[in-house]
Order: C-alpha cells, then sequence, then structure tokens
C-alpha cells in the first residue's frame, strides 16, 4: 500500500526525477542507436569486403543489365509472342509444384496442428513433439531438401513439390494451431458426449469454424510457394526457374527469351497475389453483398 | 434487418431447406472430389510413376550411409608394391608414410585386419582374402595376365565378382578390390572422420582430458588453430559462410525497414494528401514485390558480382515492397487523436510524426521486422546458393561434388540450428521489446488481413 500520510513531493522534486529520467532514457536510446548504426555499418563493410564486386562499382551498373535485356527485347518484340506460348507450359509446371505442394502441405499442416493444439489432441502428452516436428519441417530451408531429392529421383518437379511440401506443413501447421486455439470447444464436447471418434469431431466439429481462415492462410502460402518453386527450377527442379537458367547462360543474343520469362513470372505472381488479396478479403469479411 | 416471409407454406419451406441441405452435401462432395482430381492430374503430369525408375536407390544408400560413416582406404600399387592408408582415400586424409591406424601392419607382407576373423594379405606377389565361413579368397595381378583369382571350390556367391582384369569382394566387415594395377581395401567407420583434428596435426587422436591439460597450460590457442584450420572440415570456412548468411538477413531485413519506413508515409491516405504520389508509391511497392527476389538476385548478380553483398542487396529490394505495404496500411490504422494531442503542445511536424505517430507503430513495425528476419536467414540461404556466398554456396558445392555426404549433413545440420536459433532469437527479442506494450499490439493485431496473416513468407 502506498503511504498517504507522506507529503507529497513538491513540484521540483517531480521536474527533476521527471528530466532524470527522460535523460537517463535518452542516453540509453543513444547508445542503442550508436551501437546499432555501428553494427550497420560494419556489416555493410564486412559485406562489401567480401563481395566479388564492391558497391560503388555496380551501383552505377545495376541497371546495365536490365536495360540490355529490355533493349533486346524490344528489338526482337515480334517474336515476343512466341515466346510466351513457348514458355507457357514451364509456367504451368511451376504453378502446379506450387499448387501440389500447398494442397499436400495444407493437409498434413492440419493434422500437424489439431495434434499440436490442447483440447484437440488425441495425445496430450506427444503436443510437444508434435510442435517440435512442425518446428523442424518449418526450419528446413526448401533448398536443401530439394538438393538432395534431386540427386537420389532426379531432376524434375517432384522433389522441389516434396520440399515445399514439408516446409509449407511446418509453416501452415504453426499457423493453422494458432487458428485453432480461438476456437470454440464446445462443439467438440458435444460431439464427444455423442460418442463421436476423434476424426468425426475434427471433421465436424473443428474444421467449419476454422476453414475460412485455413483456406486464406493457405492461399498466402500458394503465394509464397509460387516464388519458391521458381527459384527451386533455377538450382535444378523443373518450371519456369530452369528455363529462365538456360536462356540466361545462353547469354547475349538470348536475352528476348529471357524477358518474355520475366515478363510472364512478373505477371503471374501479381495476377494471383491480386487475386488471393480479393479472395482472402473475402473470406475474413464475408461476401460484400 | 432480415424480414421473412410469412406467407409461405410449410412445405415451401421445406423444399427450400431440401434444396439448401442438397447443395451443401453436394458442395462437401465436391470440394474435396475437386481437390482428389486435381492431385491425381498432378500425378500424370509431374509422372510420378516412371519417378520409380529414374530414382536411383544406390545413390540413397549412399547418401545415407556416408552422412553418418566415413571409410579408410588401403591402397597397395601393384607396380612399386608402396602401400598407402588414407580416409576416405583423399590427400587431405592420407597416412604420413610409415604410419598407419593400428589395423594395419605395415611391411613386407601387409596385414589389414578387418575384425570377426576377416584379414586380408597384401602380399608381394599374392593378395589373399581369408572370409570366415567361406574360406580364403587369393588373387595374384601381373602385367601380362590381368587378374588370376582363386576361390574356394563351389558357386562363386553374389557378393564376389570376378573377370579377367578384376576381383571385387565385398562383405560385411568391408570390401576389397584387385585390378591390374592396384589393390585396395575399404573399411567402414561410424562417426564423421577428423572432425577435430586431421592426421598432419600433433592433437590428432588425443582425448578431451588431455586436450583439457595442454590448453591450461599454455597451449590453448594452438589447440583452436589446428582445429580452426581444419582441412578436411574447413571449420573457418564454414563459420564465414555462416556468419556472411547472417550478415544477408541482417543488413537485407534492417536495410529494407529503414528505406521503406520514409516511403509508406508517401503511400497512405492520411499523411499523403497528394493523390498521384500516393497511387505511383503504392504501384512502386507492388512491382518491387511482384518482381520476384530470384529476378532481383539475377539482376543484381550481374551488377555486383557474386558474395555476401548482392545477396543483402537482394532481400533489401524485395522486403522494401512488402514492408511498404504492411507499414502503409499500420500507418493508415493509427489514432488521430495522439496526434492532435501532440499538435496541441506546438510540436513542429517532425516532432508530430516522431512522437504521435512512431509510438503507434513501433509494435507491428518490430514485429514484422523481427518475424521477417527469421524468415530471410532461410531466403538467404537459397539465394546464397544462386549468387555464390554464405552456407547456401557451401551446401551446393558439397551436393554437386557428389561424395562428400557427411560435409551436406553437417552443413544441413548448422543450417538448421541455425535458422532455430534465429526463430528462438526473434521471438525473444520481440517479447522483450513489445512486452510493455503487449495490450496495444494485441488491439491491432485483431484483424488478422492486417499484419498477422501477412508475416511468414
Amino acid at each position: 500500500m502506498a503511504d498517504l500520510t507522506a507529503a507529497r513531493p513538491g513540484i521540483e522534486d517531480i521536474r527533476q526525477h521527471y528530466t532524470a529520467h527522460t535523460q537517463r532514457k535518452r542516453l540509453y536510446g543513444g547508445i542503442l542507436l550508436a551501437v546499432f548504426v555501428a553494427l550497420m555499418a560494419a556489416g555493410f563493410r564486412t559485406a562489401d569486403a567480401r563481395n566479388a564486386g564492391s558497391f560503388a562499382d555496380g551501383f552505377t551498373r545495376i541497371f546495365d543489365y536490365p536495360s540490355e535485356v529490355l533493349a533486346e527485347a524490344v528489338e526482337k518484340a515480334a517474336q515476343l509472342p512466341g515466346h510466351l506460348v513457348h514458355f507457357f507450359p514451364a509456367l504451368v509446371e511451376t504453378l502446379n509444384i506450387a499448387a501440389a505442394s500447398t494442397l499436400v502441405g495444407a493437409v498434413f499442416g492440419t493434422l500437424l496442428s489439431l495434434l499440436a493444439t490442447r483440447g484437440m489432441a488425441p495425445w496430450p502428452m506427444l503436443i510437444p513433439v508434435f510442435r517440435r516436428i512442425s518446428d523442424i519441417c518449418r526450419a528446413i530451408p526448401e533448398i536443401v531438401i530439394a538438393l538432395v531429392l534431386i540427386f537420389v529421383l532426379g531432376g524434375g518437379p517432384v522433389p522441389a513439390m516434396i520440399a515445399i511440401a514439408i516446409h509449407t506443413a511446418g509453416a501452415l501447421g504453426k499457423l493453422f494451431s494458432e487458428v485453432n486455439e480461438n476456437a470454440s470447444l464446445k462443439p467438440v464436447e458435444g460431439l464427444t458426449s455423442v460418442g463421436a471418434t476423434w476424426a468425426q469431431r475434427m471433421t465436424l466439429g473443428v474444421i467449419p469454424q476454422v476453414g475460412p481462415n485455413y483456406v486464406s492462410y493457405a492461399l498466402l502460402r500458394f503465394e509464397i510457394n509460387i516464388r519458391a518453386s521458381a527459384i527451386l527450377g533455377f538450382v535444378g527442379a523443373g518450371g519456369i526457374g530452369y528455363e529462365l537458367k538456360n536462356a540466361m547462360s545462353w547469354g547475349q543474343g538470348r536475352y528476348d527469351e529471357a524477358a518474355a520469362i520475366f515478363l510472364l513470372l512478373f505477371v503471374t505472381i501479381v495476377a494471383v497475389d491480386q487475386l488471393s488479396g480479393l479472395l482472402r478479403d473475402r473470406l475474413t469479411h464475408g461476401a460484400k453483398a | 434487418m432480415t424480414t421473412f416471409d410469412t406467407t409461405l407454406t410449410p412445405a415451401d419451406l421445406k423444399s427450400d431447406i431440401s434444396r439448401l441441405f442438397l447443395k451443401k452435401r453436394l458442395m462437401n462432395f465436391a470440394l474435396p472430389a475437386a481437390v482428389l482430381a486435381y492431385l491425381a492430374y498432378v500425378f500424370v503430369v509431374f509422372d510420378m510413376p516412371g519417378l520409380w525408375e529414374r530414382a536411383s536407390l544406390d545413390n540413397a544408400k549412399t547418401l545415407v550411409s556416408d552422412s553418418y560413416s566415413y571409410k579408410t582406404h588401403v591402397t597397395r600399387d601393384n607396380r612399386s608394391g608402396e602401400v598407402s592408408v588414407a580416409i576416405e582415400g583423399e590427400r587431405k586424409g592420407a597416412y604420413p608414410d610409415g604410419m598407419s591406424p593400428d589395423w594395419v601392419a605395415l611391411g613386407e607382407t601387409t596385414v589389414i585386419d578387418l575384425e570377426d576373423g576377416h584379414t586380408v594379405t597384401f602380399g608381394p606377389e599374392i593378395i589373399a582374402y581369408e572370409i570366415p565361413g567361406y574360406g580364403t579368397v587369393r588373387a595374384t595381378p601381373s602385367r601380362s595376365a590381368g587378374v588370376q583369382a582363386e576361390l574356394p571350390a563351389g558357386d562363386v556367391p553374389e557378393w564376389i565378382s570376378v573377370s579377367k582384369n578384376r576381383l571385387a569382394v565385398t562383405t560385411e566387415a568391408g570390401r576389397l578390390t584387385v585390378t591390374r594395377n592396384r589393390a585396395e581395401v575399404f573399411r567402414y567407420f561410424a562417426g564423421w572422420e577428423l572432425f577435430f583434428f586431421t592426421l598432419d596435426s600433433p592433437y590428432y587422436g588425443m582425448g578431451a582430458g588431455e586436450l583439457m591439460q595442454r590448453a591450461a597450460t599454455g597451449e590453448g590457442g594452438a589447440i583452436f588453430q589446428e582445429f580452426w584450420t581444419n582441412k578436411m572440415w574447413r571449420h573457418q570456412v564454414v563459420a564465414w559462410a555462416i556468419a556472411e548468411t547472417l550478415l544477408m538477413a541482417f543488413l537485407g531485413t534492417i536495410g529494407a525497414g529503414i528505406i521503406a519506413l520514409p516511403l509508406a508515409f508517401l503511400a497512405t491516405r492520411n499523411f499523403m494528401p497528394l493523390r498521384s504520389i500516393r497511387f505511383a508509391m503504392r504501384r512502386f511497392f507492388d512491382f518491387v514485390r511482384g518482381v520476384d527476389s530470384l529476378i532481383w538476385t539475377v539482376v543484381l548478380a550481374r551488377a555486383f558480382g557474386p558474395g555476401p553483398l548482392t545477396g543483402a542487396l537482394a532481400i533489401l529490394v524485395t522486403d522494401t515492397g512488402t514492408f511498404g505495404k504492411i507499414f502503409s496500411e499500420a500507418l493508415e490504422n493509427v489514432d488521430q487523436k495522439q496526434i492532435e494531442g501532440v499538435a496541441s503542445t506546438g510540436a513542429k511536424p517532425v516532432q508530430r510524426y516522431r512522437f504521435g505517430v512512431i509510438p503507434q507503430i513501433t509494435p507491428v513495425l518490430l514485429s514484422q521486422l523481427l518475424y521477417f528476419l527469421e524468415s530471410n536467414t532461410r531466403s538467404a540461404t537459397i539465394i546464397g546458393a544462386i549468387t555464390g556466398g554464405g552456407i547456401g554456396l557451401l551446401l551446393t558445392q558439397a551436393i554437386i561434388t557428389q561424395k562428400d555426404w557427411e560435409e551436406v549433413a553437417y552443413y544441413i545440420t548448422l543450417i538448421i540450428l541455425m535458422v532455430m536459433l534465429m526463430d528462438w532469437f526473434s521471438g525473444w527479442l520481440r517479447r522483450r521489446l513489445i512486452k510493455g506494450e503487449g495490450g496495444k499490439a494485441k488491439r491491432k493485431r485483431r484483424r488478422p488481413e492486417e499484419g498477422g496473416a501477412f508475416l511468414l513468407p
């Protein structure tokens, strides 16, 4: 309890106290900022020193490559539609990798999340185990699994799909279990009282509550997975990334192909971004009547 | 308010309800069916049945066994008769002349003990492998007649392959290959070989206790130096690679945050009255985000060459777009009252932003930055593999050689540990920094589409 009988501090005291407090805060803030700036500067210098070309040199050349590509694409503009048609199957493959891995990842993510949420898990003792599993799945970068699987399974879309699916399962498992925690457990209790099995309790009691949120997160993940599958193509899995790597290794004279691939990738990402944004908005806020 | 039509007869109502139920039932069936149909399509398109044929189980076996075991080669040059011992057959792991592990007795006839009664003898002329329960396999290599093998009587078992110029015996204890030019024995051991010290180091084979003792008497620096410059595992290079990867993530994320914050103000309705600038800024963010990090990486690698700086810049550029979008959404949701309050005390515009706006968006800003720092550690690994920097490069190099799988396993372990550590660290920092403002942060995050959902690339 505060001592109410003590004499009130004078205004001068309060002011002094306040000033001292502010000064201390400022000092700490200043030191923190200085350390931070020093870290950034040191980091930048280290990165610059360990890079093949320096920042100062490269900075003036940033737009050299894009402008070369653009110039060649404009020069051969007539062939652009042909290239777009030619590379379209590769784009479809990339999209398929992303979609299939999102679906598979979402299924496993749902399972992981249900097994790792208190009140829903059939084996409460194993909740930490399933949490760690999804943490580990999330922590492994796709490229690690993809490269190892390419060695075993040979090149192609399947290694990329499996790699992205594993990462997606971990990431969605975490997000889904956050959603699950906000779901009401009353339907589950009701279903338990009529003797429903665990699978029935989950499909009838939990999934309808969390469905829209799940779909919204999965859409977001799909967007991310398109980017990931394009990148994995670059290191050996199929799809548009692989075509991009080939087109680039041909070098000058074939830049129009690279331009076509850039264009396809850009348009796809923007389109999916906008579409999934719209869909997610509808899912979380309901349809705008 | 919804109004109900009270003139409906029960029959009408019932048919309405039945139709609704039918629709729901159909939907419940159609959705999984559509998903299944799509997966079946993917199954065909990806040529899953053909996958099994293309898959190489041998590769998988080498990969798995190599990642937790290693082999020591004992090689005899049949022309000169010299015997050399090397771990993994690499020069870096070769025993110095005249030195050998205790299961190899060098001499006129070299005796190699493979344990469990398996013994290989490299004689001056004859190479013999004594296999318990089977007998002795003898081979006489010569330049003129190839390899003459003598096997015990009976059929040749499938773990022995004999031809005119080659004899190969594979048992559980090891493997013997004899060709015209040389005879070679592999013996397998569990573990990662020479992880701490290579054979040429004076500290090779010392126990932890003895090392501690020596470290205490002033050899600590030398011991660390030997470990740090290990030629087989290159601890120094690996440590630098990890540092480079973390540096890419740190510089990229923080740099993007610093650049995106002022730009975000220009894209908001409440701070930017000029519509055209607002529009241009938003399209700029969309463009930067839409040009994938893959494209940025490729373009920037052309200008800056391979290395960590390129990776950092690629992350920086991509995330500037994402941060710009997130920050401007957060800025549009700030409370005007706080700014008015600061303005009423006579604050100048800069002070209004500093004390009226920034404190409101700090929780969103910090939590986003920290989330991205963690996820960018992963991206930096991937970008490093493309541009050539950091642990990603080491990993791809080790995989391309297709034999150093123990190094691949080591790098993968390190990468996973690194990412999990960053995950834990960013979570810890987030809780520490936003603890005081926890209530506000929670209130701000209630709408899932603004922040919450955006977080995890």
